[in-house]
């Protein structure tokens, strides 16, 4: 059978380190890249004798998750013991939800081409994460860093509904936006606050049945998860037309060979004994509690989106883009707020920014500069200081060595040439110069003063100011 | 004047009254060590020197004419599952045997905030996992009625240096009569608090939903003085209770009329020794000579209690132990070449036997295929051992029981039988299993002198109805002053 005959069926467990100042059950600190073990605390190193105190906010955040993407809330939660033995592992068990999550039966939904589609989220969970194991950076063996041992997690768990790698993509860039949006994590995937198991399947179009699956654990970044399910559905079909079948297992994609790989053998199958956690108390919600994190819910992508069609007249497009990203619609309503041009705000922002990051293979909110600086950049433009060829050169200069806007324009020596005497003086020579492109203007050839425009702006390395050009150009052709 | 043989409350008057100090007090309990220690065995870890240079300094403040804490300066001794900082804590395991905990439990907070001084760290059967402290790493300790009898367990360190006044008191710890049962075969006072009303904050978890800490006393009136100290609500123990804080020294009125008290036939039936038996038939009598209203009741569920015990006690320590797995504290292997071996060789080597035992068990009853039939059922006869007390406590303020069907056992008897050892808890577990408050105190001897002990059941939080209770009748008979330990036979 051909390669088109198959369905790709593919389910996300998407782990999100929440922003909670302190851990999930002790007050030590859950920021990232501080010196190893030294956040932490009896309690998270799990001595003998210490005890876990649920931190409140982790059920506040779970719940806003929940809530933004249209769970069920449960008044009646639990914690659970999954216990497994493993170095980053100090109680040898993790304290996470079996089956009482705090959210269940969800939705959100995606788009692409147009096409919108809805996307299951079976349930969320709340859990700790574990430590750290540093491999051979000190010789042999292996170093534990328990700081991020007891970070707070949400596990969300996707119904099996995505169809495609762009899919995937999608619904976890999906994710990714609501949970910016809502402050509950801040979804660095590169430090891996958000990182993916990706569940993977094949089976036969118009089949109702599920094939069976494999999972790539802990994925954490869009383009790896896209090549590693497209070569994980590719490896499978060959699989099954090679007449073999597929085996559940965990698999460990490889960036670099690009290939998965078996991470445990079988005999590991883990049985992790999931029992209810006796040294915490059920977590019971009221409606009321519920009600007020719903009523307190940060504006939505969705909602902001609409904002901006209405309140700024972008375009719907151009909208949605922006909105995609906290990050990038944040930037973009501070820049407008100092510089008060939406449209070139916007403009800036899915064009060249969103170019640069692109080729730089960044995410927004690793943009190097500030909102203040873009809008300084802008009015720059905006008050023919600059030009905007001159603009680009800017951007570049702030994505590589950010500061004040003016500064580099001035260190650069790019201020745009509006002296009439200096421009007049540029006009002049370049007509000089060339007799036959006047001569074609005066034939009735337009293209020839944009050619003459164009040298100038040659001569004055993109500085003189085009709308003043242009004016004089024409001035003089028409004598 | 033998200070030793005073109670905390008499020698506290004797603080305040200026006839003894804190010196004093504590020197003739370190003289005292020295002499029975080696006879009974009940220190892991003995802090002699350094008690009598905090009693100094006690002593001092008070000159100084600071005001301390009324117990300021009253020694006390530890069961070796309590976390001390600075001290170690080593649950009579090998796998502990050098662990110095970085911080102080709640308990021991409370004992140093009120300047009590430790003596040193109790004796117990490693991981408070047996009913004899046989299933000490270290040593056996003796019952000081009878030195070749076992004192009980786990917290038979504990009953034994009470019952032998080398502390004046102590803290032990019950899961499922580890309090109760050494108190009863060592002719002293124990009680199991109300599950939450004491912090396990820094006590080293056997069941997590069972462990309680409670006092081991030489009479009631100091079991109500030591509960005041180690109870409250605590932040760090999600589980203790957020009740206000009493005075259970008041409750000792000395007064039973018109208590309801049911007697459970199921504990007076097969497998109970007849000299206990009648003891207990006297206590009756007795409680009823004192105006309090006896009944005889029915605890149906009782015969499944134990097995649910086991289930759910086992299942839970599997879970807890789990952390001692060689990598961060503790012992580790010096045999091994990988991740898997470390971690197998280090638990095999530092676990004794009977801990061993009740983490395959442990595990077993979690695993997938058999959860539902073991730890599910169990939780099921759990809710159901809660309901038939919650309805017999409908009727009764109290409950009267054996402690233990038998007196103190011989060393060595029942250590290589677990299910022998196991039925040692029978009157006990399931007070656990419900989270019910229970003392044990004794009732007399049997015809070879050795101490029989009864329980007092009450419902949650009547820690003062069962004080109450228990004090009356002390004071009615007078065991301390019938019955002393002689220390008896040679140790086997």
């Amino acid at each position: 059978m051909a390669r088109e005959d198959y369905e790709i069926v593919i389910g996300l467990e998407v782990h999100a380190e929440l922003s909670t100042k302190t851990k999930i059950f002790c007050s030590c600190p859950t920021e990232f890249g501080a010196e190893p073990n030294t956040h932490v605390c009896p309690v998270c190193m799990a001595m003998p004798g210490t005890l876990p105190v649920l931190n409140e906010k982790v059920v506040e955040y779970a719940v806003k998750a929940g809530l933004a993407t249209n769970c069920e809330i449960s008044r009646d939660s639990k914690n659970d013991r999954k216990n497994y033995f493993y170095p980053d592992l100090p109680k040898s068990y993790q304290i996470s939800q079996f089956d009482k999550p705090l959210c269940e039966h969800g939705k959100v939904e995606i788009e692409e081409d147009g096409e919108k589609k809805t996307i299951g989220i079976t349930r969320i969970h709340i859990e700790e994460d574990a430590g750290k194991l540093n491999h051979n950076e000190f010789g042999a063996g292996s170093l534990v860093d328990l700081n991020r041992a007891g970070v707070p997690l949400i596990e969300i768990v996707s119904e099996p509904d995505m169809r495609s790698s762009k899919d995937a993509e999608n619904y976890l860039r999906k994710m990714k936006s609501i949970l910016e949006y809502i402050e509950v994590s801040d979804c660095k995937m590169q430090e891996g606050s958000l990182r993916a198991d990706v569940n993977v399947s094949v089976r036969k179009k118009g089949e109702t049945k599920f094939g069976t699956r494999t999972e790539m654990k802990n994925m954490n970044s869009f383009k790896s998860i896209v090549r590693a399910i497209d070569y994980e559905a590719e490896r499978q079909i060959d699989v099954i037309e090679d007449g073999g079948t597929i085996t559940q297992e965990t698999l460990r994609w490889d960036d670099v060979s690009g290939k998965t790989f078996p991470m445990r053998d079988k005999e590991d199958a883990q049985d992790y004994r999931y029992f209810p956690e006796p040294d915490l108390v059920a977590i019971r919600l009221s409606d009321e509690y519920i009600e007020n994190i719903k009523n307190n819910l940060p504006e939505l992508p969705e909602s902001r989106r609409q904002r901006y069609v209405e309140e700024y007249k972008l375009s719907e497009k151009d909208s949605k883009m922006l909105t995609a990203s906290k990050y990038l619609s944040n930037l973009f309503e501070e820049a407008l707020k100092i510089c008060g041009n939406a449209k070139a705000v916007c403009n800036w922002l899915l064009s060249d920014v969103s170019r640069i990051l692109n080729e730089k293979e960044m995410e927004p909110d690793q943009i190097p500069f500030t909102a203040p600086e873009l809008a300084k950049m802008i009015e720059l433009i905006d008050k023919g200081t600059i030009s905007s060829a001159i603009g680009k050169k800017v951007l570049e200069e702030l994505f590589e060595n950010p500061k004040d806007p003016e500064e580099i324009v001035k260190e650069k020596g790019w201020v745009q040439i509006s002296d009439e005497g200096a421009i007049k003086e540029v006009v002049t020579k370049i007509l000089e110069n060339n007799p036959q492109s006047i001569a074609d203007y005066k034939a009735g050839k337009d293209r020839a003063l944009g050619f003459l425009v164009g040298q100038a702006m040659k001569e004055t390395k993109g500085k003189a100011n085009p709308q003043m050009l242009n004016k004089m150009f024409l001035e003089e052709l028409n004598k | 004047m033998d200070i030793t043989e005073l109670t905390v409350h008499e020698l506290m008057d004797k603080l305040k009254s200026k006839e003894l100090t804190a010196k004093e007090i504590t020197k003739a309990y370190v003289d005292r060590i020295y002499e029975k220690e080696k006879d009974v065995q009940a220190f892991v870890t003995t802090l002699t020197e350094e008690a009598i240079s905090k009693a100094e300094q006690i002593d001092e403040k008070r000159q100084n004419g600071e005001t301390l804490p009324e117990v300021a300066g009253i020694p006390i001794g530890i069961k070796d599952n309590i976390c001390t900082k600075g001290v170690r804590t080593t649950c009579s395991s090998k796998m502990l045997e050098n662990f110095i905990s970085p911080y102080d439990a709640t308990v021991t907070e409370k004992l140093n905030s009120q300047e009590l001084i430790s003596l040193g760290k109790l004796n117990m059967d490693e991981f408070a996992m047996g009913a004899s402290t046989e299933y000490s790493y270290f040593k056996k300790t003796r019952n000081p009625w009878n030195l070749s009898t076992v004192p009980g367990g786990s917290s038979g360190g504990s009953a034994t240096a009470v019952a032998s006044s080398m502390v004046p008191w102590a803290l032990g710890s019950d899961t499922g009569g580890s309090i109760r049962q050494p108190a009863s075969f060592c002719g002293v006072v124990g009680l199991k608090p109300t599950y939450g009303l004491v912090s396990r904050y820094g006590l080293v978890a056997f069941a997590s939903s069972l462990d309680q800490i409670g006092p081991i006393t030489k009479d009631v009136e100091d079991s109500a003085i030591l509960l005041n100290i180690i109870s409250g609500h605590d932040e760090k123990d999600s589980t203790s209770a957020n009740i206000e804080k009493k005075d259970y020294t008041k409750a000792l009125k000395n007064d039973v009329k018109g208590l309801k008290i049911g007697i459970p036939k199921e504990y007076f039936g097969e497998g109970i020794n007849p000299e206990v038996k009648e003891k207990l038939e006297e206590t009756i009598k007795k409680y009823k000579e004192l105006g309090a209203i006896v009944e005889d009741c029915s605890l149906d569920i009782a015969d499944y209690a134990l097995a649910t015990y086991y289930i759910i006690a086992c299942a839970e320590a599997s879970s807890n132990l789990g952390r001692f797995d060689g990598i961060r504290y503790g012992y580790r292997t010096k045999n091994f070449t990988n991740l898997k071996e470390l971690f197998k060789n280090s638990r095999s080597e530092g676990f004794g036997a009977e801990v061993k035992r009740r983490i395959i068990l442990g595990t077993y009853v979690l695993s997938s295929g058999y959860y539902d039939a073991y730890y599910k059922k169990a939780q099921q006869v759990r809710t159901l051992v809660k309901k038939e007390f919650d309805k017999l406590f409908e009727k009764y303020n109290l409950l009267l029981t054996p402690t233990s069907p038998t007196v103190a056992f011989e060393i060595g008897t029942k250590s290589n039988n677990p299910l022998e050892m196991y039925l040692a808890d029978i009157c006990t577990v399931s007070i656990n299993i419900a989270g019910l408050p229970a003392i044990s105190i004794p009732c007399g001897v049997n015809s070879e002198g050795m101490p029989i002990g009864m329980q007092l059941i009450g419902n949650h939080f009547e820690e003062e109805t069962i004080l109450n209770a228990a004090y009356t009748y002390e004071q009615a008979t007078k065991f301390r002053e019938k019955y002393k330990p002689e220390f008896k036979g040679g140790a086997k």
